[in-house]
This record gives C-alpha cells, structure tokens and sequence, in this order.
C-alpha cells in the first residue's frame, strides 16, 4: 500500500502536522458532507427563508399597511432592513435584465443603438428623483388595492438610480471586444446566441459586475426617498427602513435615527461580505488578460461555496437560462463570404428624418407644455437658481479637491496604508448621506447660520469619496521609478505637486470629480431643502425648487426642473470634464 | 505528402479580381488591387510582403471574415473534398482567456453543434496531435506564448478544415519558441498527420517563408498587389545555411526591394506616391544613424546584402525595408539588387561630429523630401515663422489616409527636429522655426 500512505501524506502536509489517517476513515471523509458543506448549507437555507418572509409581505391587501404601520420600535428593524434590502434586490435584477436587453441591443443594432446610446448617456446623468411623482400612480393603478403595486413602484424608482449605468458600461464592453476574438467567433460561425454566451457576456462581466455595486450604493440614496410614497392626499408608508428614517426624522427621535444608520451599516456590510465580494471573486476569472499576475480579488464566502458541491447547485439555474437560449440557436450554418447587404439609402435617410422627427416633436411638446402652463419668466427663474447650484456645486468640488487630493496622495503613496483606506472610502460612498441631514438642520437653527450657504456642504457629502478613492487609486498607479527620480533630485513643495503628483493622479482625479459633480447635482434635490421634525430649512436653488415641486405635485415646474437640470449637468460633462479628460488621457497617460 | 511532387494539381481556392478598399463606399483608400491567385491542394502557399501591404486583409477575405467590395473568392468543390472549408490561427493567438485548453478547442465543434462525446473525443485528439496532452484544464494565462499558440492551432485543426489559413502565427514568439513551433508543424505536415489540404501562411519574414512553403506570393504595398510567385524546390528537410536556401533569400530580397518605378521624381520608387504625397514611415534617426555606422563598420565596409545585414542586426524585413529606404530616399544609400551601398556622403556621415551630422541631414532632408521643404517653405515665408500642423496634416490626407498622415508628419517632425530646421509644439499644434533670427 505505498500508494495509499503517500497520498494520506499529503492530505496531512495540506491539513497541517502529518497524521497517518487509516484508510476507512479517510473514505468516510469523503462521502461525508463536509463542515464547509454544512455551514454553506445553513447559510443559504438561512437566505431562503429570509426572502420568503421578506416577500410574502410585499403581496398583502393595501389596507394592512394601515393594520401594521411603521413603528420606532428598533426590534422591528431587521424585518424593516430585509423589506429593504428586497427591494433593493429586485431593483438590481431588473436593472441587470434591463442591461442584458437594452445594451445588447444597442450594440448589435445600429439603428437601435443611434436612439439608445445618447438616451442612456442623458439618464445617467439627469436628477432620477424628478421621476418619482410621475411613476407612482402607473403602478398603483396596475395593481389596486395591493400593496404589491407600491412595492414596484419603490422597487422602479431604485431601478431608475441603479439601470442606466449598468447599461451604459456594458455598451461599452461590448463596443470595445478584443477584435481577434469576434473574428474567432465569426470564423467558426458561432450563432449570436453562442457569441453572446461565449464572448459577450464573460468579456463585460467585471466592468458589469463593478458598476452593479457602484449602483447599489447609489441605490440607497432614493430608498429613503421612495419607501414613503404620497399619492394625492394619502401617504403610502412601505415598511423599511427609508420609511422607519424617514418617521424617526418627523418625530425628531435621535435614537431612532441612530438605530437606522446603524442598521444600514450592518446591512451594507452584510450583502457586501455575502453576496458582492463573493461575485467580484468570481468574475475575475472573466477579466481579459493574457497574463497571470496582480493581486487577485479574495473572498472568504466565495472560497466556502468552491470549497463545497454547492457551487454548482447555485449556478445550475443559470446554466438551465443559457441551455434554453441555446436551443433557439438556429442551424449551423458554416461562415461564408456573402455580402453585406448595404443599407438603403433612401430608407436610412427616411429613418434618419424619423428620429429627428421625433426628438423634434418631443421637444417642441415639451417646450409648448412648459411655456404654456409656466411662462418664460419661470424659465428665466429656473435658470437663475440653476445657476445658483452650479456655483454651490463648483465651489464644493473645489473644496473637496483641495481636502481630498493632498490626503488621497499621501495615502496613495503609502501602500498599505492605501490597502486599509480603500475598502473604507468605499463604504462611506455606499452610505446614504442623506441620514446626516438632520444634524444639519439642528446645527444651522441653533447657530441661525444662513442656509443658503451651510445646506450647500450637505450636497457633496456623500459623493466626494469619488475623489478621494480615484486620487488615492491615481497616487499609488504613480510608477516607483519617477517617485526614486522625484527624491534623488530632492524635488519638494510646489514643483513636485506641480511636476509629479498632480500630473500623476489627473486623470483619474478627473473621473473622481465629473461622478462626484453629477452625483452632486442630484444631490441637490434632497440637500437643499432638508427637515428635521417640524422645522423645514430651504437654500435658493434648482434642487429646492424640484423638490418643492415635488411635494406639490406641480408637473410642469417638476418637468422643467428636470429639464434646466440635466442641461446643466449634460453641458458640464460635454464643455468641462470631457475636454480635461480628453486632454489627460492625450498628455498625461503613463503609458 | 507535400514531398511528393508528382501528383495532379486540383485547385482548392480560387480567388479572382479582387477589390478591396478602406472606408465607406464609394471611394475609400485602396488596399488590395486586382488580387488573382489559385491555391492547390497538398500545397503550403506563403504571402509575403510588409506590414499595410493588404496580406492579412486577403487573408481573412478568404476565410470570409470580410467581404471584398470587388471580385469573388471561390472554394472548390472536388471529388476528395466536396465541400472546402477554412479554419484560422490568429498572431494573436485569439483564445478565450476564461476558458480552459479543452473548452477553447472545442468552441468550433460546439458551434457546429457535434454531440458532446464525440466533441471531447475529437478536442482530446486535435489536443494530443498538438503536443498539449496534460494542459486540457489549463487556462490560457497559465501558458507560455508557444503553448498557447498549439491551442490556437488546435482549436484551428479540430474542425477539419481543408485549408489552414496562418497569419503571421510566429511573429508574437521569440525565435526559439518559433523555430520549435515551425517545425513541429511541417513535420506534421510532412508526415501527413493533419487532417488539413493546403496551407495558406502570412509572413513577412522572408527565411520563414523560404522553409516552410512550395509557393511564395510576394506583395507589394499600397495597394496591395501580388509582384512575384516564387517557387521553391528546395527538398525538405530544409536547412537555413544551405547555399540554394541562402541564394533564394538573397534574390527574394532583391525582388522586395526593386519595384516597378512610377514617376520621375523618386528615381528608385521607393515610396508609394511622390512629392509630399510620399508616404514616410516611422523610422527614428537614431535607428538611421546606427545603420549607416553599421554598413561604414568593419566586415561590411560601406557594402551589405540585405539578408546578411537582418541576420546581424536581429532585424525583420518589416524593420530594416523602411530603414533602407530612407536611407535610399536621403541619398544616403543605393540599392543594387540584394545589396545596400553607402554614398561617399553617407560615409563621410558616419565619420562626422554631432553638429557636422545634423547639418548633413538637415540638407539631405530639404533637398530630397518635398513634406520638409514644403514645411520649411512656408514657415519661411510666415512673418511669425508658425504655422498650424492641421493645415499640413490636412494637405496630406487629400493623398493618403488619416493614418498615414499621421505616421508621415510625426516622422517628419522628429526628422525636422534632429536636423533643427524646424521644430513643432504639441500643446498649441504648430510648427515653428526652431530658431528664428
């Protein structure tokens, strides 16, 4: 039995202290179902029961929100968390079906594509909150009397803030597929289905997968805005958080407010450990690289599930999804060199006249609805407070640079110091801001400071990590032999911010701040008008104006709100950041 | 079975009259004019030529990855193979970097919708035949470039095709792994042991060619265009260091080199299209400099054939062709046959101080390149002595396209540097005098 005392040698180096294990044993091992397997087990049935619980409530007759209203009593938190964390769930799957469809779609037509691509750049960047007032009363009125209606309409609004960046990354990886692999695909004649399985969806996966966490941290900001929903006179108040938040705030309890904040970190850390981490582990198998190297991205969860049989359990429905995809694939047919068949052109041109047609239409009646209802003065009006909140927004980013880029580059510099600050400026942009504003409030009434001015810090409070992780990302990205040039010249001060650091970290420093800037716009809505119980405090500008708005249900003035705002935002991208971008990527790349 | 030279040729491709253009129709800039070739059967065929010489574009118009604007590319049918197919490896090897060996292999049958067991059995085979057996569960990013490049291969074999297309399938590899590559292949072809008809090489590595194939086809660029069939009769095995094999290196450089002549004002040809319509490759003055020395140096004495000067200088044809040429288009050179011969001026050159060597190239630059007279011309005459680079970058793209223009006035600029007699700014795109008094 050489053999066998070899093996059971190395199963004991790989468990640690050699142990001579006796034959029967070692086969009872095996078939056993191992610890990894039991505690995998626990904590998927654990998962399962709890989106059961979750879910049997989002399907109950409306007037049991009024039989169990929303209460402050923390033991109800964690029932309020997973209500939440559902939601937030099924906004995330609608968003990634809606990426899968829409972006694809966009890629392989061009037709499709010339309409959906800019409309994709103009969501991403327009205030999503505005929407809310218009999307309520569609859902209701799809389900009455049910409180599964108000649920998707909470669950649409968190798809509208997670979708559309979703979509317009995976546009982009699809647009940029390694050319000698589409012609892999193209030369063995892959149907677009296999082409999709095979070369599509792995290549844009880890940009997907990034940007869907990018999403959900976006997500929490409007659960907090859409859990309590005010349909004409009457309140819908959704059991979750957002709305325990949101009630703790009208009642002015601080313990509440600290339960919520507290119940979220938990719950942002939790899905993060247990269903993100895990995913991100997986996916970097998908990264396009020829090469072995870097660090690879770990995760304990992930390592449990590979370490188990239940790997491919979890992953079997996906393959059933793939399996019924493939048996609509057409016959093969082998690639042969047909022609392309040309475009017609009085066709294209009559589609090209069509759309401008439409966008047209859309404009002229949209214009005539607004001057209609409003008049130019209100125009003149919302461009005067737009105005406003595009100084608020310039000053704050500049401030925030001033803070973070000397603070992100000393950190970046120092990498395990980096290593310990990434995960954590990572955290805090997941955190909803908007939980601070109330201290805010307290703050600017005790000291009667104006609120025109301190409200304004609120707006960047939750988008200036962007900085501050892009810069820190940029600072360590600086290559260690310019920084050995930097010390044996003795460089210091100005010139080597001016000559090393800077140039070093601006382009990432750029994308830092075009997100934060955005995200700062839509910030607005909720920032400049905040309340704290009964006190209500309101900066001039465009976010106010949309948010009252809101609350009175005027759509015209909500309709231009939206319209001024995402002009704004829209033409700050176009004429300031992507010029800088442009011009960082044509002087200042490192490669 | 390549060896055996007596057999009936029975054509496997034909491909005729063939138009291919870059851009959108009508119009476009030319790439492929007027290709007509026959591929045989049992027969390794080379394409030779230079890098934009429209080789990898007929390529992959035969294996029907692009459709040619004009003329047809037929595959004949005949009694032992009644419906040809093609399969490709690619430079770049082209695998699926999250798939495994086996998976990678078996993508083309999977396409083909082969029934899983056979589909296994077949990858295992193409896979054992390759010499890959052991890495099935391997990813692409565990292997070395070689070992890589057996699974494209592989993954090419395993769907029978009659015809194996290659292009430029070494050129990523050092020159080792590509010598052991090279002939693990033709020893496989050889012997017969691949399922396949013909091959169909890309290359612009003319000894590689020279080994491996019954035919070369040598391209000219811009438009691409076949210039000369070579055959070659050498009997396999081949040996590099064989006289016959070095003679027909040797003529098959002086064939690349020598074209036919077009216009009066380049006496030799050399550069597609003349006056500032020359297109100028990127070649570095350093590079140029180096040569010159190199052919002034010891054991060639101002005079060195072309393959001999490759093998030393560890240099491609893609490489050392556009040095030559430039050198030829300064006046600093002249090509006889295989052969580059120095200008008493280039010697005089290679003896010269920093400052004397600017000074010389500067002159050879404004009295044989018409872009840098032109250029200079102008700022001449400019009471600023600027001018914006837009206005000569759109001057060229009314002869060439975009990307050539961008290659001819970047070479320009960094000539015009080194010989300072014009100096250019990248942050306000404009030229100036380097010095104006």
């Amino acid at each position: 039995m050489p053999t066998s005392d070899a093996l059971s040698g190395r199963i004991g180096q790989a468990m640690g202290p050699i142990r001579a294990l006796p034959a029967f044993s070692r086969m009872l091992r095996l078939t056993r179902p191992s610890r990894e397997d039991a505690l995998a087990f626990a904590i998927l049935a654990a998962l399962a029961l709890l989106v059961f619980r979750g879910a049997e409530g989002a399907v109950q007759p409306l007037s049991s929100l009024h039989l169990e209203p929303v209460t402050l009593d923390p033991w109800q938190l964690p029932y309020y968390a997973l209500r939440t964390v559902l939601r937030m769930f099924a906004a995330l799957f609608a968003s990634t079906l809606f990426t899968l469809v829409v972006a694809t779609l966009a890629a392989r037509s061009r037709a499709a594509g010339q309409i959906i691509v800019p409309a994709l750049d103009i969501l991403q960047s327009v205030p999503i909150l505005g929407f809310l007032t218009f999307t309520v009363t569609f859902f209701m009125n799809l389900f009455p009397g049910n409180v599964l209606g108000v649920e998707l309409a909470s669950v649409f609004a968190i798809f509208t803030s997670q979708a559309w960046n979703m979509a317009f990354s995976f546009y982009q990886s699809l647009r940029s597929l390694p050319g000698d692999l589409e012609e892999a695909c193209q030369g063995f004649a892959l149907s677009p289905v296999r082409r999709f399985l095979r070369l599509d969806l792995p290549y844009a996966t880890p940009a997907l997968v990034w940007n869907a966490m990018m999403s959900m941290s976006g997500g929490w900001f409007f659960v907090v805005a859409s859990e309590a929903i005010t349909v004409g006179n009457t309140t819908v108040t959704l059991p979750g958080i957002g709305s325990y938040l949101a009630m703790a705030i009208a009642h002015e309890n601080f313990h509440a407010v600290g339960w919520a904040v507290g119940m979220m970190a938990v719950v942002i850390v939790a899905y993060d450990q247990l269903f993100f981490r895990p995913i991100v582990a997986w996916a970097d198998r998908f990264r396009f690289e020829q090469t072995a190297g870097g660090e690879r991205p770990a995760s304990w969860v992930y390592d449990l599930l590979r370490r188990t049989r239940l790997l491919p359990v979890l992953f079997r429905p996906f393959g059933a999804v793939g399996t019924l995809l493939l048996a609509l694939e057409p016959r093969y047919r082998p690639a042969r060199s047909r022609k392309p068949h040309a475009p017609n052109p009085r066709f294209e041109r009559i589609r090209q006249v069509a759309i401008w047609a439409a966008v047209l239409a859309a404009v002229v009646w949209t214009g005539h609805y607004i001057l209609a209802s409003l008049g130019l003065l209100e125009i003149g009006t919302a461009l005067g407070l737009a105005m406003l909140t595009m100084i608020r927004v310039v000053v704050l980013i500049a401030l925030a640079s001033l803070i973070w880029v000397p603070l992100g580059v000393a950190i970046g510099l120092r990498p395990r110091l980096a290593e310990a600050v990434q995960p954590i400026a990572q955290f805090l942009a997941a955190f909803p801001a908007n939980v601070l504003f109330p201290f805010a409030v307290i703050a600017i009434v005790h000291w009667h400071l104006t609120p025109d001015i301190w409200l304004s810090p609120l707006m960047i409070l939750g988008t200036q990590w962007y900085i501050l992780f892009n810069v820190i990302a940029g600072a360590s990205a600086i290559p260690n032999d310019l920084r050995e040039v930097a010390g044996m010249f003795g460089l210091k001060g100005w010139q080597w911010w001016r000559q090393v650091a800077l140039p070093g970290i601006f382009p990432y420093y750029i994308t830092g701040a075009l997100t934060a800037s955005g995200g700062s716009w839509n910030a607005s809505i909720v920032a400049e008008a905040v309340s704290w119980g009964d006190r209500h405090l309101e900066a001039h500008g465009l976010g106010a104006y949309i948010a009252s708005a809101t609350t009175s249900g005027n759509y015209p003035q909500v309709a231009l709100g939206i319209g001024v705002m995402s002009l704004f935002v829209l033409g700050f991208n176009r004429l300031v950041w992507r010029p800088l971008y442009a011009f960082g990527e044509r002087r200042l790349s490192l490669s | 079975m390549a060896t055996t030279a007596s057999h009936s040729v029975l054509p496997l491709i034909e491909v005729k009259g063939l138009n291919h253009y870059y851009g959108p129709p009508p119009g476009g800039h030319l790439v492929l004019e007027d290709v007509n070739l026959t591929l045989n059967q049992n027969e390794v065929v080379g394409l030779l030529g230079r890098s934009g010489s429209g080789k990898s574009t007929l390529l992959r118009s035969i294996a029907g990855l692009i459709h040619p604007r004009e003329g047809t590319v037929e595959r004949v049918a005949s009694e032992d193979c009644p419906d040809p197919s093609v399969s490709m490896v690619f430079q770049t090897f082209a695998l699926f970097p999250w798939l495994t060996v086996q998976q990678n292999v078996e993508l083309g049958l999977e396409a083909q919708k082969v029934p899983a067991p056979e589909r296994r059995a077949r990858a295992l085979a193409a896979i054992d035949l390759i010499g890959l057996d052991g890495f099935e569960s391997a990813y692409p990013k565990e292997l070395s470039g070689g070992m890589r490049q057996r699974v494209g291969l592989a993954r090419a074999l395993v769907v029978n095709p009659s015809l194996l297309l290659m292009d430029e399938p070494f050129s990523a590899l050092d020159v080792l792994t590509a010598e052991t590559l090279r002939t693990d292949l033709l020893d496989l072809w050889s012997e017969g042991r691949m399922p396949i008809k013909s091959i169909l090489i890309v290359t612009h590595n003319i000894e590689e060619a020279v080994q491996m194939c019954d035919r070369i086809l040598v391209f000219s660029s811009n438009p691409g265009r076949v210039v000369a069939e070579i055959k070659v009769d050498i009997p396999r095995p081949r040996d590099r260091l064989d006289p016959p094999f070095r003679a027909l290196v040797d003529e098959i450089y002086a064939r690349m080199m020598a074209r036919p002549v077009p216009s009066q004002h380049a006496p030799n040809g050399v550069q597609p299209g003349t006056g500032i319509a020359m297109v100028l490759p990127h070649v570095s003055t350093n590079t140029l400099a180096g040569l010159i020395e190199e052919v002034d140096g010891t054991p060639f004495n101002g005079r060195a054939s072309m393959a001999e000067l490759a093998d030393s200088l560890q240099l491609e044809v893609d490489e050392l062709f556009p040095m030559a040429e430039t050198l030829q288009l300064l006046r600093f050179a002249e090509l006889r046959g295989a052969e580059l011969v120095l200008t008493p001026a280039a010697r005089r050159y290679a003896q010269a101080e920093v400052d004397a060597r600017k000074g010389m190239f500067g002159d050879a630059l404004l009295a044989h390149v018409p872009l840098a007279q032109h250029i200079r011309r102008v700022l001449d005459e400019r009471a600023s002595h600027r001018a914006p680079a837009r206005r000569f970058r759109d001057e060229l793209e009314d002869h060439m396209s975009e990307d050539f223009a961008e290659e001819t006035l970047s070479t320009v600029t960094n000539w015009g540097r080194y010989a300072e007699i014009f100096t250019y700014h990248e942050d306000d795109d404009q030229f100036s005098l380097d010095d104006p008094q």
